[in-house]
């Protein structure tokens, strides 16, 4: 268990970053997971009274706080409205509703565990972090990035014309994934992130065109081919690298053809 | 540290420990309802009500729910006994450990949903672990408990 020393609720950003520069010090987000640490923490650093628990819309993105909960990501209607329901499908699933309303995307993404449906639905909406030392930038690179000692204080999601379709097999309702994979069609063509392989979630991008001409049977088939074939997958408990390599394909055609408006169209 | 909330309709102000979680505190605030099921935040037995949401009281630090109202089973005892009726006719509780739990994230559901279909039933309570039964009493006393509340509207 995780026994805390101090318990400081930061006036600012600021702080919360002096204060998380040191290795006996740690951030709690939502705390379901550094609860489960056997760790003794001097300072725990609270930003919940930064303002960073609200979902803003611009007019060209909306800025997510990093303290806003997996809950109220999911039943924004504004994100539904101009994502559809992808978001949602990805969140839905982790553990249960009340878990949901304490853990936070901040941390979620932070984190970027091996088996995170909030990275792989985040990546295929081309989203950006906002850190606070090191600025804005990309998802895509933040998903490779070591882990260092910045905070992340907000993700952002441009407004663009986007679908996104969301697929994840679970062994059970609220298990992790055992494959996770979100599909877009971005304005810059089609792309497939696929996450819980289980690593970080990667981003495969359609640069040999296959889809140019349209999304079909065929077409489908061969670029979730192409994607199972440029990725790397591993063996855990829920599942085998060879599984995992054949859901992928079996998922990310099935994906795109529901991006196409064809969900029947099972490969 | 000093903590003061509104608990179960009741202000309340006391010394705790920085490293302390709500359900711990609540339990010393003698609200042996709430429990823990798990190390794993997983389980569902510990919910609460922090401003009218139900959370996990096992992973919420105590801190955080400074100057918050919050809510447990025994500050809902009629509204969890018109649900029980409904529960026991059905024969869904056996051994009845996950009660607690349960029966405040169904009354947290009724508050937030009209009239929610199967599929966003079964999403709202699958946080809810339930290690005796198969969840099939439990959806049909929800449904006509849902009926019976919204005959009474
Ligand atoms: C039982 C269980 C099942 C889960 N199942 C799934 C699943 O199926 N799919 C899925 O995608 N996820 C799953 N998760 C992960 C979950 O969704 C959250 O990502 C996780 O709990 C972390 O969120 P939190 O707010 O609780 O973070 P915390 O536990 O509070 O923090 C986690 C870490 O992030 C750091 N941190 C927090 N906020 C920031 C910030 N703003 N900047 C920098 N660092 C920060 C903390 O210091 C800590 O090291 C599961 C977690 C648990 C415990
Ligand atoms: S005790 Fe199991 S989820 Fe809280
Ligand atoms: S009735 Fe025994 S755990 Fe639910």
């Amino acid at each position: 268990m995780i026994s805390i020393e101090e318990y400081k609720i930061v006036e600012s950003l600021e702080e919360a970053y002096k204060l998380n520069q040191s290795r006996s010090n740690q951030i709690i987000g939502g705390m379901c997971w550094v609860k489960m640490q056997n760790k003794s923490v001097h300072t725990a650093i609270d930003m919940s009274n930064l303002g960073l628990d609200t979902i803003e819309e611009f007019d060209d993105c909306f800025k997510i706080g990093a303290m806003t909960t997996l809950r109220a990501l999911e039943t924004n209607e504004r994100i539904m409205e101009f994502f559809g329901n992808g978001i949602s499908e990805s969140l839905c699933h982790i553990v249960g509703v009340q878990f949901r309303n304490c853990a936070t995307v901040g941390a979620s993404v932070f984190m970027r565990f091996p088996f995170s449906d909030v990275v792989t639905a985040l990546l295929a909406l081309d989203a950006q972090v906002q850190l606070h030392q090191k600025g804005i930038v990309s998802l895509e690179d933040f998903a490779k990035m070591p882990f260092d000692r910045d905070i992340l204080t907000h993700i952002i999601l441009k407004k663009q014309n986007i679908k996104m379709k969301y697929l994840s097999l679970r062994n059970s309702y609220t298990d992790f994934p055992v494959l996770a994979v979100a599909v877009s069609q971005t304005e810059n063509g089609v792309q497939a992130c696929v996450g819980a392989r289980p690593q970080r979630a990667e981003l495969v991008k359609d640069q040999g065109n296959i889809l140019a001409n349209g999304i079909t049977k065929e077409t489908a088939k061969e670029f979730a081919e192409f994607a199972a074939n440029a990725l790397s997958f591993g063996t855990n408990p829920r599942g085998s690298a060879e599984y995992r390599k054949h859901l992928c394909k079996v998922l990310v055609c099935r994906g795109l053809l529901a991006l196409n408006g064809d969900d029947e169209n099972e490969n | 540290m000093r903590i003061k909330m509104n608990l179960n309709g009741k202000p309340l102000e006391s010394d705790a420990s920085a490293d302390m979680v709500l359900l711990d505190f609540l339990r010393e605030h003698e609200c042996y309802s709430v429990k823990r099921g798990c190390e794993t935040s997983n389980c569902g037995l510990c919910t609460v009500l922090v401003d009218d949401k139900p959370i996990l009281s096992c992973s919420y630090p105590l801190a955080r729910a400074n100057g918050k109202s919050v809510t447990t089973l025994e500050g809902l005892q009629d509204e969890a006994k018109e649900f029980g009726g409904f529960m026991a006719d059905e024969g869904a509780e056996q051994c009845g450990f996950c009660s607690p739990g349960f029966i405040m994230n169904v009354l947290a559901m009724v508050n937030e949903f009209e009239n929610p279909t199967d599929s966003e039933i079964l999403n709202f309570l699958s946080g809810n672990m339930c290690r005796c039964t198969g969840y099939e009493g439990q959806l049909r006393a929800i449904k006509k408990y849902l009926a019976f509340k919204g005959a009474e509207k």
